[in-house]
């Protein structure tokens, strides 16, 4: 009994220990400064680009935090509100978190010519940045869907859950009660095709599966314990994608999110200088190409190109590409009423197809 | 004016005094400035209006539409706000947004808690307003919505503000391009002033180079084409020329009439004083004596009343007029004409009032006609001669009296015009005597009047206007 609540306890401390952790990169020659940077990103993911940048400014120690997204959020509005010391860079993946933080003037603006090359999707006020440009793609294990009928879109992919019992418990996706990122698409997939109510009473009808995270749909496809993962991001798929040959990419047809990950400089951050210059050396020519081949993040700038030629596809499913514009449209989903209502329905959905 | 003196104004085209063209020039430009500011500040508010009518649109349609998202479900207030709401707004891509709804009971249904809002203006009515929040001037509209339910009522209050980033570079753009406009226009106007303003002045530009090159001997009338404006200034520079010119034709004539008049005389003198020479009979040289010394005094007293004219012709344009006594003027006339007359003449009797008689005039020029006056009278009448001085309400009068029959009518209507007197200059006149008078009277405003006394005798009276 004691021993079922502590692992109760742990299960429960578990993600928020597992992801709070801050990893030290020291300069590379004698530290001259030091630049904290909070963000969303997985260590395996960032540090490439990290230690590019340490390359080309060796002068500059850099603490890398880790947070989940809620917890960054609610560091960064402690900071914003002068209750904690702020890192000097945030970085999330939580577009629409962001855009409040900004939105409730908790950035600095840097000059306008700063990160010029950046389109106007990634780009608020002067003040928020995305930086890379990841789309919400679908993965399937080969070895469980045959490539001529895996789903191209959305439609797709509805019509293949219709299936009785194929794919009951063989589908995942974002928990997006628990995952920023997962809402974040939901609410834009709800608002982009009438298909999105087909496909939740697909997903509810099949038990899906729900994960905090892209990596555990992963895993789970890519050893097979999962037929299909809905929803995950390219970036990260792309990179498993090359680890294991039986997961293979949809990037949809019909219409495919694309997530940028936002960045600001809070404005009590000590050492705007610094940061200013990695957000620069991210969009700089060999920033890109390491967010292009190390991370298969890819930037905003080119990350149309980029993606096709990474996830060999054709040229003109290009125009189906949808980024997530950063701007206010972004804070009606995080309206504490909106999302209970959102939520709700979401819940209902999933119960009523399992029933 | 010598030619010296004409060619230094011609040479010097009066640079440091105020030009014509640079004042209108200057008064133009001014009220041109003016104008435009007055533009600019009508584009600057412009400006702002059509912002702010811009973006209060986005402002009141968002808020419309999440007033129409209020619902009630199971007894409590529900607001779905809208996505089209939010990006609405985000049409202003700048501009931070921050929203509130609040419920009957004044408490926050969702939104920014601290968003002050003020009274809303009634079911469905819309208002705009501008507060500080979150360190910035943000707009904000407030519009409300009365739930009648069976158990929610009250009014819901929505609030959705953004701040002016978006309008404000919209409002400098919309100002900026205007000023633009109007600093172009600006420039074209007086421009195009300017070159008119060369036009309309340059007819003056020909009366200056008409005048400048004209003969300073030509004294005609100038003959081109005026303007309106300036025909006035060249009227009177015609006019003056025509009085240059009769003065000097009157100075000619003069001169050749007293060249004329004093060669008779002097030519006599010299034939007798010739003779005189050649003459050893005493008898005959006493009287060729006493007839050269009669001519002498002829000449001697034309000569004196030709400078005397001279003088008083002179004097009539350019001495000031001072304040005298008529009375004085008498006594002084008298006295001199005693002193310098022929000895053995009676003195004239003078008759003069006990108070002042005040006019205003040029003693000189008085004191030559009143003894003129004297010296007719002892000439031409008989004694005795009585000089009287009057003052009535409107004139005063000095006047000579004798016992003479008088000036024979023909003569009396010439008086003023010089040589009346046959021969050139008699004895005791040289006939310039009553010209002097006329002229002294007229130039003091006043005339010349000759009265036949009853029972005999002469008077002539200077009338000349009281003072006033």
């Amino acid at each position: 009994m004691r021993y079922a609540a502590v692992t109760l306890i742990a299960f429960f401390l578990m993600p928020a220990l597992a992801a709070a952790e801050d990893y030290a990169f020291p300069a590379a020659s004698t530290e001259q400064s030091r630049l904290t940077i909070g963000s969303t990103t997985d260590i395996g993911v960032i540090r490439p680009v990290i230690e590019a940048f340490q390359s080309a400014n060796p002068g500059i120690a850099i603490t890398y935090r880790e947070e989940t997204t809620r917890q960054l959020f609610v560091q960064s509005q402690q900071a914003c509100a002068g209750e904690r010391q702020a890192d000097d860079l945030i970085i999330s993946s939580a577009m629409d978190l962001q855009v409040k933080l900004v939105n409730d003037g908790c950035a600095v603006e840097i000059p306008p010519t700063a990160l010029a090359a950046l389109p106007d999707h990634a780009r608020w006020r002067n003040e928020l940045f995305g930086l890379t440009f990841e789309p919400a793609v679908i993965v399937y294990n080969r070895k469980l869907i045959a490539t001529a009928e895996a789903p191209t879109d959305h439609i797709a992919l509805a019509d293949l859950l219709r299936q009785p019992d194929r794919f009951n418990g063989k589908i995942g996706t974002y928990d997006i009660e628990q995952s920023g990122v997962g809402y974040l698409f939901a609410t834009f997939d709800a608002a982009q095709s009438s298909t999105w109510g087909r496909l939740l009473e697909g997903m509810g009808r099949n038990a899906v599966q729900l994960f905090c995270c892209t990596s555990d749909v992963l895993d789970r496809v890519a050893d097979g314990r999962l037929a299909i993962g809905y929803n995950v991001l390219g970036s990260y798929a792309l990179a498993e994608a090359g680890r294991h040959p039986d997961m293979a990419i949809v990037v949809p047809t019909d219409y495919a999110l694309v997530l940028s990950r936002a960045a600001f400089i809070p404005a009590g951050a000590a050492n705007q200088a610094d940061a200013l210059r990695f957000l620069e050396f991210t969009q700089s020519p060999t920033g890109r190409a390491v967010l292009d081949r190390d991370a298969r993040l890819f930037s905003p700038v080119n990350g149309a190109e980029r993606l096709f030629e990474a996830a060999g596809m054709a040229e003109n499913a290009r125009q189906s590409l949808r980024p997530i514009p950063l701007g206010t449209s972004l804070l009606v989903g995080l309206d504490a009423m909106k999302r209970r209502q959102f939520l709700k329905l979401w819940r209902e959905s999933l119960a009523t197809g399992q029933d | 004016m010598t030619p010296v003196s004409e060619t230094y104004h011609t040479r010097r085209p009066s640079r440091r005094k105020p030009s014509l063209a640079l004042r209108i020039g200057v008064a133009v430009t001014l009220v041109v400035a003016l104008a435009a500011t007055a533009a600019l500040f009508s584009a600057w508010r412009y400006g702002w209006q059509a912002a702010n009518e811009a973006f209060d649109r986005l402002l009141t349609g968002a808020s419309l539409q999440i007033v129409e998202h209020i619902g009630v479900v199971d007894d409590s207030i529900v607001v779905d706000i809208p996505a089209s709401a939010f990006e609405l707004l985000a049409l202003a891509r700048e501009d931070r947004v921050f929203y509130r709804v609040i419920g009957p009971d004044g408490a926050t249904l969702t939104g920014y808690d601290d968003l002050t809002a003020p009274e809303v203006p009634g079911d469905g009515g819309t208002e705009i307003y501008e507060t500080e929040f979150s360190g910035e001037t943000v707009r904000a509209a407030v519009t409300g919505r009365q739930l009648v339910e069976r158990n929610v009522s009250g009014l819901v209050t929505v609030v959705v503000a953004h701040t002016m980033r978006e309008r404000t570079v919209l409002a400098h753009d919309i100002a900026i391009k205007a000023a633009i406009l109007i600093g172009i226009s600006s420039l074209a106007i007086i421009a195009l002033a300017l070159a008119g303003v060369l036009y309309g002045l340059s007819p003056l530009t020909r009366v200056e180079r008409a005048l400048l090159s004209r003969d300073p001997n030509d004294l005609s009338p100038f003959d081109i084409e005026t303007p309106r404006e300036i025909e006035t200034v060249v009227d009177a520079i015609n006019r003056f020329t025509r009085r240059l010119d009769r003065r000097i034709g009157a100075v000619q004539a003069f001169v050749a009439d007293a060249s004329h008049q004093l060669r008779t005389p002097i030519t006599a003198i010299r034939a007798q004083a010739e003779i005189a020479v050649e003459e050893k009979d005493p008898a005959r040289l006493a009287r060729l004596n006493k007839r050269i010394l009669d001519r002498s005094i002829g000449v001697s007293r034309l000569a004196d009343q030709l400078l005397s004219h001279a003088m008083v012709t002179h004097r009539g344009d350019a001495e000031p007029r001072e304040q005298l006594d008529l009375r004085r003027i008498a006594m002084e006339a008298e006295e001199e004409s005693r002193r310098f007359g022929d000895v053995g003449q009676p003195a004239p009797i003078l008759d003069l009032p006990d108070e002042e008689v005040a006019i205003t005039g040029d003693r000189f020029s008085l004191r030559e006609a009143v003894k003129n006056l004297i010296n007719n009278a002892q000439t031409h009448g008989k004694p005795p001669v009585s000089i009287h001085v009057t003052s009535g309400p409107h004139d005063a009068r000095v006047s000579v009296t004798d016992k003479g029959p008088g000036m024979p009518p023909e003569l009396r209507a010439k008086a003023g015009e010089r040589f009346q007197v046959r021969g050139g200059g008699s004895r005791r006149g040289a006939g310039l005597g009553l010209a002097i008078i006329a002229e002294v009277a007229q130039s003091h405003g006043g005339r010349l009047e000759f009265t036949d006394m009853p029972g005999g005798g002469f008077r002539a009276t200077i009338i000349l206007p009281a003072k006033t």
